[in-house]
């Protein structure tokens, strides 16, 4: 284990973490049609998280996540299963994309998509697996 | 839109994705196994039922069209695989709820079993070659996870030799497919057949084609390069070995059957004489190791390579009766191998060893599981009236007529020796006196009668297919002549993925 409390290493932590949680959000919706999508930026997430545990230890990052890792996974999976299916209701092959775009008040438009919903599943899985991993490793390790 | 194409590779992904979020609960994981697997088994019946109606039922996935995007396949021969899949996953699911240890629930079991089961649906339900590649790995990843459940020393050397195998049979199917994509310049298996009959054909066409038998080969646990299997089968969690030595293997065969009907058919006198060898040696080398066996579990690992054998000599001899055959056996073989080893689960889960020389006894103290025990055992050996014996009396009349001696003669010889084994484990397990310093039949105490009883469920229901099979071989026989025309008659693939839109 990385002796934790560096000062620069805390306070640098503090600043990049939030930000670079927002950057994989960013990554992850931008992602259809620009370079991005769910599994890059699960890896960024990830990276978050990891840079969170190597500066305060395994404890204190599992009450950031509130949930454990290993539910990333499942719920990941299943939204991106569950992505394939809604095609079917419209009579297409599975995971056909379905767009559902909804107009905001200001003229801005959102997407709502299967993809979009494929690759939330993805990001979910690769921070639950990544994660996973990591915890489990540092608790060995500080045991 | 016939959404039962892809229902056989959604359903166990879905599951899987549930089971591991019901990761706290094993309660919940053995009830989602069971439903999952039924589910599975009603998707794939329904399938087959559907390629029997309307042929070969095909679905773009995406709505992406070939050659371009990937497409899900399913002919006669691969409706009744994944049917067969159904079902063996089904029997390994009630068999797990007795077999499976928490430990091993715990470390992600059921979301392995559910990932593997999408697998070999996915290997056998695709009409892209690549995906194909990636199915294969899905099921590898999925295989090695479950063979080291446990983590003892025995399954991690078995597992090394099992997983370095199978990554060099997945690079050099690698390759085989980036030369043949230089070569045709598409992944549809139907649109590489096409393309593929009308490029002039040269050496480098089977060169690939042998790359392609060498992969799939290893993956069947075919002649020279088997010897993973026998390593490897026996020392993972009873259930999973069960399941590998029903399904795995087949999906390297389905792989075979598939690949050299439908793209390399076009010099069969080099390619299926190879694969006529190959056969050969695969039966004799496969029996002729297990003879020396005095493990349950691995003689019956040797005896998969040598069964194999005679589905890759239904291939090779490449006649429609020989076709027949092939279909016929690796439908008796899959209910009848997955069988043999839960049986041998239930030997040890009542006198706790898988040693030859220690069991025995069991007929004395168990009569009606010894006669479970008969009926595949002397299936495998080929005795009428069991399905092993329309499985290999097509077979062999197949090699007959096509004056195929030497060949089947071997077969023959090779089924004694099936015999001989099946007789020596019924000597020792059941037949002799138990040793005298071990601990008597009743005395385990895990053997409670309600556990058994999730043991003997499976067994008695594919000792019943067995028999059915045997007993009433008429509608087994037709299905297994329509898909081995199919198989014989690629025009039909290649219109259906090509040829019209759904």
């Amino acid at each position: 284990m990385m002796k934790p409390g560096t000062l620069i290493l805390h306070v640098a932590a503090r600043f990049l973490v939030p930000l670079q949680l927002v950057f994989s959000v960013f990554l992850l919706l931008r992602g259809h049609n620009e370079p991005g999508g769910g599994f890059i930026a699960g890896l960024v997430a990830s990276g978050a998280f990891a840079l969170y545990l190597f500066t305060f230890g395994a404890a204190v990052t599992r009450d950031l996540m509130r949930v454990d890792p290993r539910n990333f996974i499942g719920v990941g999976l299943l939204i991106a299963m569950l992505s394939a299916f809604p095609a079917w209701f419209h009579g297409q092959a599975f995971l056909t994309a379905q767009w559902w775009p909804i107009l905001l008040p200001g003229g801005t438009e959102i997407k709502l998509s299967t993809p979009l919903f494929f690759d939330i599943g993805v990001y979910l899985t690769v921070l639950g697996s990544v994660m996973t991993m990591l915890v489990a490793l540092t608790e060995t390790e500080e045991r | 839109m016939r959404a039962e194409v892809a229902l056989p590779i959604l359903v166990p992904l879905l599951f899987g994705a549930l089971s591991l979020i019901a990761w706290r609960s094993n309660l919940m994981q053995r009830v989602l196994g069971i439903i999952g697997s039924v589910t599975l088994l009603i998707c794939s019946i329904w399938l087959l039922i559907s390629v029997l109606d309307h042929g070969h039922v095909v679905m773009h996935m995406g709505g992406w069209m070939a050659p371009y995007g990937i497409t899900l396949v399913a002919d006669l021969l691969s409706a009744i695989m994944v049917v067969l899949t159904g079902m063996m996953a089904v029997a390994i699911a009630i068999y797990s709820l007795s077999s499976a240890s928490p430990s091993h629930e715990k470390f992600g079991y059921y979301p392995l079993m559910h990932l593997l089961l999408a697998g070999v649906a996915g290997s056998f339900l695709t009409g892209d070659i690549f995906n194909l590649y990636v199915w294969f790995e899905v099921m590898l990843i999925a295989s090695f996870a479950l063979l080291i459940l446990g983590g003892e020393r025995a399954q991690m050397e078995g597992a090394i030799k099992y997983v370095t195998l199978n990554l060099l049979s997945s690079a050099i199917f690698l390759s085989a497919i980036g030369l043949l994509y230089g070569l045709v310049g598409t992944l549809n298996m139907a649109d590489i057949a096409v393309k593929l009959s009308q490029t002039e054909h040269t050496g480098l066409v089977d060169v690939i084609a042998v790359m392609f038998m060498i992969a799939f080969g290893i993956k069947a646990a075919a002649f020279p390069l088997f010897f993973w299997l026998p390593a490897s089968y026996h020392t993972g969690p009873v259930a999973v070995s069960a399941l590998f030595a029903g399904l795995l293997t087949k999906v390297g065969v389905y792989a075979l059957f598939r690949v050299f009907t439908l793209i390399f058919n076009q010099s069969p006198e080099f390619t299926h004489q190879l694969l006529l060898w190959g056969a050969a040696f695969t039966m004799l080398t496969g029996v002729l190791g297990a003879a020396a066996q005095f493990e349950f579990r691995r003689i019956l690992s040797f005896h998969i390579v040598s069964q194999i054998g005679y589905m890759l000599l239904g291939l090779a001899l490449f006649t429609p009766l020989a076709l027949v055959g092939g279909v016929f056996y690796i439908m008796h073989h899959i209910i009848v191998k997955t069988n043999l080893f839960l049986i041998s689960g239930i030997v040890h889960r009542l006198l706790g060893t898988y040693d030859l020389k220690k069991l025995g006894g069991v007929y004395k103290d168990r009569p009606y599981l010894s006669i479970l025990f008969l009926i595949p055992a002397l299936s495998l050996a080929g005795l009428p009236p069991l399905s092993g014996f329309f499985a290999k009396f097509i077979i062999i009349r197949a090699g007959i007529e096509a004056e195929a001696w030497v060949v089947t003669a071997i077969a023959l010889i090779v089924g004694l020796l099936t015999l001989y084994s099946m007789i020596k484990i019924w000597a020792e397990v059941f037949w002799k006196p138990l040793p005298e310093n071990h601990s008597s039949v009743d005395s385990s105490p895990s053997a409670t009668p309600s556990s058994l009883a999730f043991l003997y469920i499976p067994v008695v229901l594919l000792g019943a297919c067995t028999l059915f099979i045997g007993l009433n071989g008429q509608p087994i026989y037709e299905i297994a002549e329509a898909s081995a025309k199919q198989l014989l008659n690629p025009a039909l693939y290649i219109e259906a993925v090509l040829g019209e839109t759904p």
